[in-house]
């Protein structure tokens, strides 16, 4: 099936060493830090979160005092949406999309670098705070006006919104440079309408990246000058306006439950087709099904806010858009059963998490359809229903999607396959694991338990709920320790993966396991939507992509300005904490100088003409 | 493909397995669901209405619960259809390379669309229904909500108490609620949703007026109703809990009356004056369980020491900080700060629904809140609370003001 070429006595082979990670600008090696340093917060967050179940176990249990119950749920809630969920979604975009596309690189390589450091230091800056007694412990939404100086005291918050406004700054730089990819560096003939749906997937939320996490940026600027300089954004009593806030975070907040979702089902839109055998069932439908949703998405913030008072105007509006925002999302289920359906369907581990997704993650979409509606809503509005719903949403829907690309690509990156049977105790306990953990929630919930409350106590009903919930979340937590291991292990000594383990269709399996430092030693030309899928077409590809390069491809000189300008920016942020001006107006002398340096550094070697 | 009849026959074989016990699952979860919705053994349910506004979201939800098992047994029945369909198997043909099917796309759009409008409409509706007061003649009732607890004033009848809001029943209520501090919400799920406790701007436009957000519902039934701070505000959001006591009428009138009559041993014996009420406790309702709670601190109270409680009024009244934040009807504290105590012998709890109101409890509370509720702005005996020193009382001192507290009935 697959042309294996012996490694070519490959004159740019790649560095290695230490120093060659810090200076790279290889999109494929940054997707690989992205990729470890998000496993590592996901099982710190993920230990948190065994923590907080295990508070949770019984009524009136003293496990946990309230103020580390309430930074753990805090930090739990904080890092798996900005420390994992999505800089993994980031983590693929950078391995997959320029290899889909036919590209050598992204458009900004070192800006590339950049995201990864500016993300990098961010989280740990962030979860540093745990070291200096300080973790942020107002939740994740860090609700004005509780999270003023007045009913905050202390760096707690500080840590929270100068570390997610670092974080930020990543995100956003990540979605610009993933639009200019993949509008400007196709492969000839890959139109849009023939880009495989990852890659539409990553360019939907790419824009919700640039659009949506600015908002939020400037909503913890306002909230950092509140804590730090004293202003009064959200102060009630000198004309501020709590309210404000919220608006603000969900204006992000729903477009950010998109930028979540829609990678995970990018990847499966990908991987159901490859492991049917079949084209993707009605494609521009799921691509505009796609595009309709990013959209929407950003017409349905105040169905967060339902119990706010907005009065029955604005809930009403909000009720019909999230409800309409169902329907493109049902459509994408319909097409991935149709796809499935006269299929030949390969139960690998990464297909079994495809299905799993569908099966998993329609409960969380149909449970958003109940608090959807606003009357509903005010009795399932912070209570443990809605953290049932989320979950399924963000681990049976992300995760599990990520999981999924995980098996997928994996081959491809490494070289090697991950573990099969390692991969199926994996998604066994995850299903297992998660539904144990999260279905109880819903009873929990409907018999009147708020969340992010530390203890609860007897006689509501609630101990059986809660003690399915915190054996669910010590199965869960072992598969994430399946997964990790196996990862680790299959990295060491997995089996050798050919260039196209699964017959998938698109560009990326056209090129050696793990791919050349330059992607395409010739750039090929794309005459259909699935390349590898028509006999012809993919003798035309492999042609070329498999040959040896006609000429020296120029590649961007490694630099080792990302990470030191990622760190003066992580350090002038911090300094912020400090409220005295002139040491904030120093801290900034790093970042200008690394800004000016990196301005001047060249990008290629000298003498190359690019 | 040619072999698709034998196939189909074979497989549905195995396929009924997987349905029946879909099916079977489906039916427990929903038998489950509205067995145990009734039971008295979830107090805080969210699936047992006991007003007109709990009831038409409960009907609603109960609407959406069957629209959404639908959906779902029909995506669970399809794709459990095709994974054991359209395994792969050997000798397997390559599969026909189908691109979409224009007339299913048109069908599972515009499905999906009427569903949800079935389930919008009345969802508008009920909306417009909730969100406007019942009728002119409504009990108004002022609830603020502090960290962490809740005050309750009535305006018309000017009463105010704290943490178990006593209601009429089949009289409409409106609540007025604001916020003294931070955001909470107030939820007593069996007499409805919840709704944002918002902190009032306090500076707006020259002819603005405050807004407040409202809650609009009429209790049918008596009986001890829980409920607790729906909002994450702060350290001991999780204690900031609240009980409302729904009485018939007759009842209701006379607890506002007794309000307005300081407790015999309030105030020293020579302002008491004409202060002479019969003690009478409030009738036992039908809600079995809790509504013997009400009646349980009456009933437990042992005869309280009159040298004791004289020893506490004095310390309560004169000789500590107490009355800087807290008042007692008939008495000199007139503190606004903390809860209102007038009758606190007659409180079902102490620290906003935390522990029953007894002896030893009240013992714990006022020698040390903080232990029981971080954050708390209470001072405790050798801890600050808030802005306040450590009150510094001894023992026997904090003996005596319980047993004075207790004796407010």
């Amino acid at each position: 099936m697959s042309v294996q070429i012996e490694n070519d006595p490959d004159t740019h082979a790649e560095e290695t060493g230490i120093w060659s990670w810090i200076t790279t600008v290889d999109h494929k090696r940054i997707a690989l830090m992205y990729f470890a340093t998000s496993l590592i917060f996901f099982l710190i967050a993920g230990a948190q979160a065994i923590l907080i179940r295990i508070q949770l176990f019984r009524p009136a249990n003293d496990f946990l005092s309230a103020e580390v119950y309430n930074e753990f749920f805090t930090m739990h809630g904080t890092s798996m949406i900005f420390l994992v969920a999505m800089p993994m979604a980031v983590a693929f975009f950078n391995f997959v999309v320029p290899l889909q596309i036919g590209a050598r690189d992204v458009a900004f390589p070192r800006l590339n670098a950049l995201s990864y450091w500016i993300y990098l230091l961010g989280g740990l800056y962030l979860t540093s705070s745990f070291f200096f007694g300080a973790a942020p412990d107002r939740a994740w939404t860090g609700y004005a006006n509780l999270t003023l100086p007045q009913f905050s005291p202390g760096l707690n918050m500080d840590f929270w919104l100068i570390g997610l406004s670092i974080v930020g700054i990543s995100s956003i730089m990540g979605g610009v440079n993933f639009i200019t990819t993949i509008i400007n560096m196709r492969a000839p003939g890959m139109k849009l309408m023939r880009m495989p749906l990852f890659t539409w997937m990553t360019l939907v939320t790419s824009f919700l990246l640039v659009t949506a996490v600015p908002i939020i940026s400037v909503a913890l600027i306002f909230l950092g000058f509140d804590r730090i300089f004293g202003a009064a954004f959200f102060d009630p009593a000198r004309g501020g306006d709590p309210v404000f806030w919220q608006h603000l975070f969900w204006l992000f907040g729903h477009p950010e439950v998109y930028i979540l979702i829609l990678p995970a089902f990018g990847a499966i839109s990908d991987i159901i087709p490859t492991f049917s055998k079949k084209p993707l069932f009605g494609y521009p439908i799921v691509v505009y099904a796609g595009i309709l949703i990013g959209f929407i998405g950003w017409g349905v913030w105040s169905h967060h806010m339902f119990t706010v008072g907005l009065g029955p105007f604005a809930d009403s509006f909000f009720i019909a858009a999230t409800m309409i925002i169902a329907i493109p999302t049902g459509v994408k289920i319909f097409n991935w059963l149709g796809t499935m359906w006269g299929g030949s369907i390969r139960f690998t581990t990464a297909m079994l998490f495809s299905v799993g997704l569908l099966a998993v993650f329609t409960i969380g979409g149909l449970s958003g359809i109940m608090h959807a509606s606003a009357p509903v809503n005010l009795q399932q509005h912070d209570t443990y229903f809605v953290v049932a719903h989320f979950h399924y949403v963000i681990v049976g829907g992300t995760m599990m999607g990520l999981w999924a690309a995980l098996y997928y690509w994996f081959p491809k990156a490494i070289g090697r396959y991950l573990d099969e049977t390692l991969g199926k105790w994996h998604f066994w306990t995850t299903l297992i694991g998660l539904n144990l953990t999260f279905f109880p929630m819903h009873f929990a919930g409907l018999y009147g338990m708020p969340r992010r409350i530390f203890t609860y106590p007897e006689g509501l009903g609630l101990e059986i709920w809660n003690q399915l919930s915190t054996v669910g979340a010590v199965i869960f937590g072992l598969s994430g320790l399946i997964m990790t291991w196996n990862v680790i292990q299959s990295y060491r000594k997995g089996e050798r993966a050919p260039a196209d383990p699964w017959g998938a269709s698109s560009l990326e399996w056209a090129l050696p396991s793990p791919p050349h430092h330059y992607n395409f030693p010739n750039i090929p030309t794309v005459r259909s939507r699935e390349p590898l899928w028509d006999e012809e077409e993919r003798r035309e590809v492999e042609g070329v992509t498999m040959a040896p390069p006609k000429a020296e491809p120029h590649m961007p000189n490694p630099s080792y300005w990302p990470f030191l300008l990622a760190a003066s920016i992580t350090l002038s942020w911090a300094l912020v904490m400090t409220g005295i001006w002139w040491v904030i107006a120093l801290g900034m002398i790093p970042t200008a100088t690394c800004v000016f340096m990196w301005a001047f550094e060249p990008a290629f070697p000298e003498g190359a003409e690019h | 493909m040619q072999n698709l009849s034998y196939e189909t026959e074979r497989d549905s074989e195995g396929g009924r397995g997987v349905f029946s016990r879909l099916v079977g699952a489906l039916l427990l979860l929903a038998t489950a669901l509205f067995l145990t919705a009734c039971e008295e053994s979830y107090p805080q349910s969210t699936i047992s209405p006991h007003t007109d506004f709990a009831e038409i979201i409960h009907g609603l939800y109960v609407n959406i619960f069957w629209w959404t098992m639908f959906v779902l047994g029909v995506v669970w029945i399809l794709l459990a259809w095709v994974v054991v369909r359209y395994r792969e198997r050997e000798g397997d043909e390559h599969p026909r390379q189908i691109r979409g099917h224009m007339g299913l796309e048109i069908g599972w759009t515009t499905g999906p669309a009427l569903i949800v409008l079935a389930i919008a409409i009345p969802s508008i509706q009920a909306v417009f229904a909730t969100q406007r007061p019942i009728s002119d003649d409504a009990l108004l009732v002022e609830v603020t909500g502090h960290q962490f607890w809740w005050e309750f004033h009535y305006p018309e009848e000017g009463v105010t108490t704290a943490n178990e809001l006593y209601l009429p029943a089949d009289r409409s209520v409106s609540l007025r609620l604001g916020s003294a501090d931070v955001i909470h919400s107030f939820w007593v799920p069996k007499l409805g949703g919840k709704r944002d406790v918002n902190p009032v701007v306090a500076v707006r436009e020259p002819d603005g007026e405050p807004e407040y957000n409202w809650l609009y519902f009429t209790p049918f039934e008596t009986g001890v109703f829980l409920g607790q701070c729906a909002e994450f505000c702060g350290d001991s959001h999780a204690l900031m809990r609240m009980r409302v006591v729904v009485q018939e009428e007759d009842e209701f009138e006379d607890w506002i009356e007794r309000w307005h009559v300081p407790s015999p041993t309030a105030a020293p014996p020579e302002a008491e004056g004409e202060a002479e009420e019969e003690d009478e406790v409030p009738e036992t309702g039908p809600a079995a369980d809790l509504d013997q709670e009400v009646d349980a601190g009456a009933a437990e109270a042992p005869a309280p020491d009159p040298e004791q409680v004289s020893l506490g009024r004095d310390i309560f009244l004169h000789q500590s900080t107490c009355v800087a934040c807290h008042a007692i009807q008939g008495t000199t504290a007139q503190g606004r700060i903390g809860p209102d105590l007038t009758r606190f012998g007659e409180r079902m709890t102490v620290g906003a629904g935390l522990l029953d109101n007894d002896r030893e409890n009240l013992v714990r509370w006022i020698s040390d809140p903080e232990s029981i509720k971080p954050g708390v702005l209470m001072p405790g005996v050798d801890r600050p609370g808030g802005n306040w020193p450590p009150t510094n009382l001894t023992e026997e001192q904090v003996e005596a003001v319980a047993a004075y507290l207790l004796s407010l009935r």
